[in-house]
């Protein structure tokens, strides 16, 4: 009897198909590269959060006795100053640690405007074909004319030099590409039967677009907010490193390199742990992001 | 074909309009009086002001305004710039071969190591080869170039004193520029040493801004190369007893080839974009680095003409490769849109 109960218990779990998620998960887990770039933003993503316990100093802390000290693991290095500090001695562990705040923050930020505004203008170009779709799609083309840096150059040249201004111009140079991709499977979800079903059923234009069609679009759109994470931290990066995104004092990992020009000849360290943090969490986001668009959408996985 | 080509030219028309537009109402999006941004700190008489406004054209509608403003831009006329006082026109050309040299040399760099990488990656999939490639590939993708170029410094110019740090040659040769490309003015000028040393400039600003590229190319041939791999017809030629080099080189890669061929036009955008960051750390003397120092002087002028000017340089480029696609590809040709 009992022995029964499990038989049929096992063939119910064998039978019943996973959830869609949990196949997602799975097969996401099976990519090592993609794993382990999923350890590394769990692991920035604590970092910011925990900054000010885990950061051994504030990150505008400055110590007269100490400037340009090198690492802790080259000779004139102490372990008070693990990764050394900048020209003005300020401990740069602690603003790397300080500055993953910035990164994520200016990734999320910057992923979710566009996401938000390339859905609605997807939507829309989706849905009202002809003269709505062309004027949407053309102004996209043109903004697309433009390499995304200097785009984003012109509107911080407008707006003024800041993180804010660096992360508005950055959202609006990946608008073209989140506008593009939504109306390309809002497209084609619409001439499927279900859509027509609902259609028949009664739903109204707003219904369709948010309940029913949008739902069926968010892989791909997934796909591009996570990979465009890791472009909007390395375009914010730059327009710091440039002296047109977050100004100094700020640890943003960019703006640490603005001044580190002046470096290459004395003190490396001050130039390249910055850098590598950037490429560190870049690489992650890329590697996820590639595995998630494995995982999601299978027939792309070579 | 003649159609196609015309099409494409009439798809330029709202583009260009669209790019006018974009650059007309950036200078007027800045905060504050254009006449006062033009004089500076010194301050206008009132009256002076106003013969300003209605020289400058200020006092008109804005339609009227743009009107004046394209029919200076078709005129070659892009304004002065407020810091050198040169027409913005003539600055650009005087930079541009600077910046075109090192973008062809980077994208020669990035063709000639990506391509081959991508194929063998291709071929030997899920290799060493395949992972040693596709990972330095990801890493050239994600680098911040701003600071691989530091990196390079650091490594040849500082410790190893291979290369220099910044510039164009150095300052012991001088020569009047003829064609402004200092490879070949540096041959024409005859003196001894001045190619080499035009080379060795080149060689670091050429790597920095030909990494992306390099890394997007290895991996579109690659992904090309695995799709072209399992055709039918590269089975046929295995069974007929081909030998794997010659089915690859002959067979597979003229196929795989052309996503990349549309590729690698793509890429002049990524240039111009890494310019930018390129010209600024190597302190080359470039439209990138014009533009950046121009943004940091607040010279509207030069950025409008300037940004004007680059967008309809790559405009004209991916027209063209549209038009190169069309002609090795009769498919897209006859495809509506």
């Amino acid at each position: 009897m009992t022995a029964d109960v499990q038989v049929s218990k096992v063939a119910q779990t064998q039978s019943a198909p996973p959830h869609p998620l949990t196949e997602v998960w799975w097969s996401f887990l099976e990519n090592k590269g993609a794993v382990a770039g999923l350890v590394v933003i769990v692991v920035v993503f604590l970092l910011a959060i925990l900054a000010d316990i885990v950061a051994p100093y504030a990150p505008v802390d400055q110590f007269r006795d100490a400037f340009l000290k090198p690492p802790a693991f080259v000779d004139g290095g102490s372990t008070r100053f693990l990764l050394g500090t900048d020209d003005v001695g300020r401990d740069i562990l602690s603003r790397l640690i300080h500055g993953a705040r910035y990164s994520l923050f200016i990734g999320a930020f910057t992923v979710t405007l566009s996401l938000a505004a390339g859905i609605a203008l997807g939507l829309v170009a989706g849905f009202f074909r002809g003269l709505i779709e062309d004027s949407i799609m053309r102004l996209m083309d043109i903004m697309l004319a433009l390499p995304s840096l200097l785009l984003a150059l012109v509107i911080v040249a407008i707006l003024g030099p800041s993180l804010t201004n660096a992360i508005m111009a950055i959202a609006i140079v990946y608008l073209p590409h989140f506008t593009r991709v939504a109306r390309a499977s809002v497209i084609t979800e619409l001439s499927k039967d279900y859509v027509t079903a609902s259609k028949v059923s009664g739903a109204g234009t707003l219904r369709l677009m948010f309940v029913t069609v949008l739902p069926n679009c968010a892989a791909p759109l997934i796909v591009l907010g996570t990979l465009s994470f890791s472009t909007a931290i390395l375009d914010a990066a730059a327009l710091g490193f440039l002296g047109l995104g977050a100004q100094p004092p700020t640890p943003e990992w960019g703006t640490m390199l603005a001044k580190a020009r002046e470096f290459v000849q004395s003190a490396w360290w001050v130039v390249t742990f910055p850098g590598l943090a950037i490429l560190i969490t870049v690489l992650a986001f890329n590697l996820a992001g590639d595995g998630l668009r494995d995982a999601l959408d299978p027939k792309l996985k070579r | 074909m003649l159609r196609f080509i015309f099409t494409k030219l009439a798809l330029l028309i709202p583009t260009f309009i669209g790019v006018t537009l974009l650059t007309f109402f950036m200078i007027r999006a800045i905060p504050g009086d254009p006449i006062e941004l033009l004089v500076g700190e010194r301050g206008i008489a009132p009256e002076r002001h106003a013969m300003l406004r209605a020289q400058l054209g200020l006092d008109q509608p804005l339609p009227v305004q743009y009107a004046i403003y394209i029919g200076d831009v078709l005129q070659g006329d892009l304004g002065r710039s407020i810091v050198t006082k040169k027409p913005v026109l003539q600055e650009f050309l005087t930079l541009f071969p600077a910046t075109l040299e090192l973008g062809i040399c980077a994208m020669i760099f990035a063709v000639v190591v990506g391509l081959p990488l991508g194929i063998i990656a291709g071929v030997r999939r899920g290799r060493f080869v395949d992972y040693f490639a596709m990972g330095t590939s990801l890493t050239g993708y994600s680098m911040p170039i701003f600071w691989w170029g530091l990196l390079l410094i650091i490594l040849f110019s500082v410790n190893l004193h291979w290369t220099p740090v910044s510039g164009r040659i150095s300052l012991m040769f001088f020569f009047d520029p003829v064609t402004g490309f200092m490879l070949i003015d540096s041959l024409l000028s005859g003196q001894k040493g001045a190619f080499a040393s035009a080379l060795q400039y080149l060689i670091l600003p050429t790597v920095v801004l030909g990494t992306v590229p390099l890394a997007i190319i290895a991996r579109m041939t690659r992904s090309s190369m695995l799709e072209v791999l399992s055709e039918d017809y590269v089975r046929t030629a295995r069974a007929k007893g081909l030998s794997p080099l010659r089915i690859v080189s002959v067979h597979a890669l003229r196929n795989a080839l052309i996503p990349v061929v549309t590729v690698i036009g793509l890429q002049v955008g990524t240039l111009m974009g890494g310019a930018i960051l390129t010209e600024t750390i190597f302190a080359w003397p470039g439209i990138g680095k014009w533009l950046v120092d121009s943004v940091g002087r607040r010279d509207f002028p030069a950025v409008q003409g300037g940004v004007l000017l680059v967008a309809i340089m790559i405009m004209l480029v991916n027209l063209t490769v549209d038009l190169l696609y069309g002609l090795i590809n009769p498919r897209i040709r006859h495809a509506r849109r």
